[in-house]
């Protein structure tokens, strides 16, 4: 536990340091900003105090600014050799991983965290649905759990970080959209297996609401498979 | 703590990079690691460290084995892998207090090992810099001092003084050869005078295979075989000496050292020694000695006489 806490505060640190933590918010809050109250469908258009144009846009920048946090997290370390500085000291590869999963974790909650004002404002502008809004909001901290532990699985396939973003951005777009087309497009079992597959079905039911237990379970395991995978292939060493 | 490896195999595709290797080192030794590029050098301390696996046999460390107990076994070990790898954006003093964390040293100690480190390894001017803008010599220091920083009972280090100037390589030897007195140390290195200034007993290493092993004395004798003089004699004719040394009951063969000149090469008979009886000779026949120097075989040839193939 300890030598999580530690990797995950230098994991922080090295965000802060190197501007990337703050480049993110800020285009994070510019662009959700943009969506949920100048353009688009915003809130004044849809005319509805709910946040639900925030979490729509958060979606979609949070898919892809994760695999621009997690890219380097793996790929990195290993490009460097600071990887073999870091395992042949008395921690394993399990903590090195879920170290970087919470840091990148808690930057993404800082981000969320900066958008309260939207919430309150919205408040103020009518009567707020607040069951929702926390149901949306936790929506989002799983799914951003879930793209962090498959960022994290490319970075730990290759050294180059372009490769480990790419690769992040490909497997999440089947979660992101590709199941859920294909399950729209489909009947039977075939259609209800890759509806369950899809994030963005999954994400749909919580935003609006609904916690339900099954939604909870589809998100954990898409983290621990994640991880498991990127563990897995740290042990092994060998890595083109 | 003593460090027992056990008939390690390690491949790489089809080939053997560590092939059957055993050997043992014991605390309050200094082992150097000698072999050409490729030879198993940096393989085997990756898996002493426990960063590799092998795919045969055992390293303990201390009676824990690197396979079972591979935490217990880098809690006590301080590692200078080779290239040296460090978190470029950190400061330096930032850096070391992750290491010490990380290694597990207690939290009211940690301020006081930094100091302690920063001071040993000579970087104080540089400790708010960050590492990326420190010089080679000095990345280097950060290495060795997060190495140290826990105190460890076994030290691992990969061609520790590359990018260090003269004064610093000294300082580092003598830093090593004091530790090494308590602790056990291996390092590896490509600069032969260093292993032999630093370094309690070589272990040369070709192909993944132990070839030489042993003091520097012990491997020289080894080597040489039998005596080898180098013997100066004035005063008297070139051929006269030749044939009177040659007379010698305990030469076996005497060679010119030069085209002219009274020099000569003389080899004794396995065993024996020479210089008594050349000097008495020399005496005998009035001639004076102006050299009589035994030829002292080089670790390089060693070095090369082990590894060429």
């Amino acid at each position: 536990m300890k030598q999580i806490y530690m990797i995950t505060r230098r994991e922080l640190q090295s965000f802060f340091d190197s501007l990337i933590a703050y480049i993110m918010i800020v285009v994070f809050l510019a662009l959700s900003g943009l969506f949920t109250w100048l353009y688009g469908s915003d809130v004044f258009f849809v005319n509805q105090a709910s946040l639900q144009s925030f979490f729509n846009i958060a979606f979609w920048t949070l898919f892809f600014f994760i695999p621009a946090l997690t890219m380097k997290q793996i790929a990195e370390e290993r490009k460097t050799g600071t990887i073999e500085m870091l395992l042949t000291k008395p921690v394993s590869e399990w903590q090195v991983i879920w170290g970087k999963f919470f840091a990148t974790l808690i930057l993404i909650a800082v981000a969320l965290l900066l958008t309260l004002p939207y919430y309150i404002t919205v408040w103020s502008l009518g009567p707020v649905d607040h069951g929702a809004v926390w149901a949306g909001y936790l929506g989002l901290l799983l799914m951003s759990s879930a793209y962090i532990s498959i960022g994290l699985f490319a970075s730990s396939l290759t050294n180059n970080q372009i490769v480990a973003f790419l690769l992040a951005l490909f497997i999440g777009i089947f979660f992101h959209i590709i199941f859920g087309f294909l399950a729209s497009n489909m009947s039977g079992v075939v259609a209800s297996v890759f509806s369950y597959l899809s994030l963005s079905s999954h994400f749909g039911s919580i935003s609006r609401g609904v916690i339900d237990s099954k939604d909870i379970t589809y998100f954990l395991s898409i983290i621990f498979m994640g991880i498991i995978a990127a563990e897995a292939i740290v042990v092994k060493r060998t890595v083109n | 703590m003593d460090i027992d490896v056990s008939e390690i195999t390690k491949t790489y595709g089809q080939q053997n990079a560590v092939d059957n290797l055993s050997f043992q080192v014991k605390t309050g030794e200094v082992l150097g690691f000698l072999g050409p590029n490729g030879a198993g050098k940096t393989t085997t301390m990756k898996a002493i460290t426990g960063y590799l696996e092998t795919n045969k046999g055992d390293i303990k460390v201390g009676g824990f084995s690197v396979n079972e107990n591979p935490g217990e076994v880098k809690k006590h070990i301080g590692y200078l892998p080779e290239q040296n790898p460090l978190y470029q954006d950190m400061p330096v003093i930032d850096y070391l207090n992750f290491i010490a964390g990380l290694q597990g040293v207690e939290k009211s100690k940690i301020e006081e090992r930094v100091t302690e480190m920063i001071h040993v390894c000579g970087l104080r001017t540089e400790k708010h810099k960050k590492i990326r803008e420190l010089s080679k010599g000095y990345k280097q220091r950060v290495g060795l001092a997060q190495a140290l920083i826990h105190e460890p009972e076994v030290l691992i280090l990969d061609e520790p003084t590359t990018g260090l100037d003269p004064n610093q390589i000294v300082e580092i030897r003598e830093l090593i050869k004091r530790i090494g007195r308590e602790k056990t140390v291996i390092l590896s290195s490509h600069i032969l005078a260093e292993v032999e200034a630093t370094c309690d007993r070589i272990l040369i290493i070709n192909k993944g295979k132990i070839v030489a092993v042993g003091t520097p004395e012990e491997l020289r004798r080894q080597a040489q075989g039998n005596e080898i003089l180098k013997v100066k004699i004035g005063s008297a004719g070139r051929n006269e000496a030749f044939e009177a040394l040659k007379l010698l009951p305990s030469v076996a063969l005497v060679d010119f050292a030069h085209a002219d000149g009274t020099a000569f090469e003389i080899q004794s008979h396995e065993g024996q020694n020479s210089a008594k009886s050349v000097f008495s000779l020399c005496v005998e026949r009035g001639w004076y000695l102006e050299q009589l120097t035994p030829v002292e075989t080089k670790l390089e040839d060693i070095f090369r006489e082990v590894t060429k193939n």
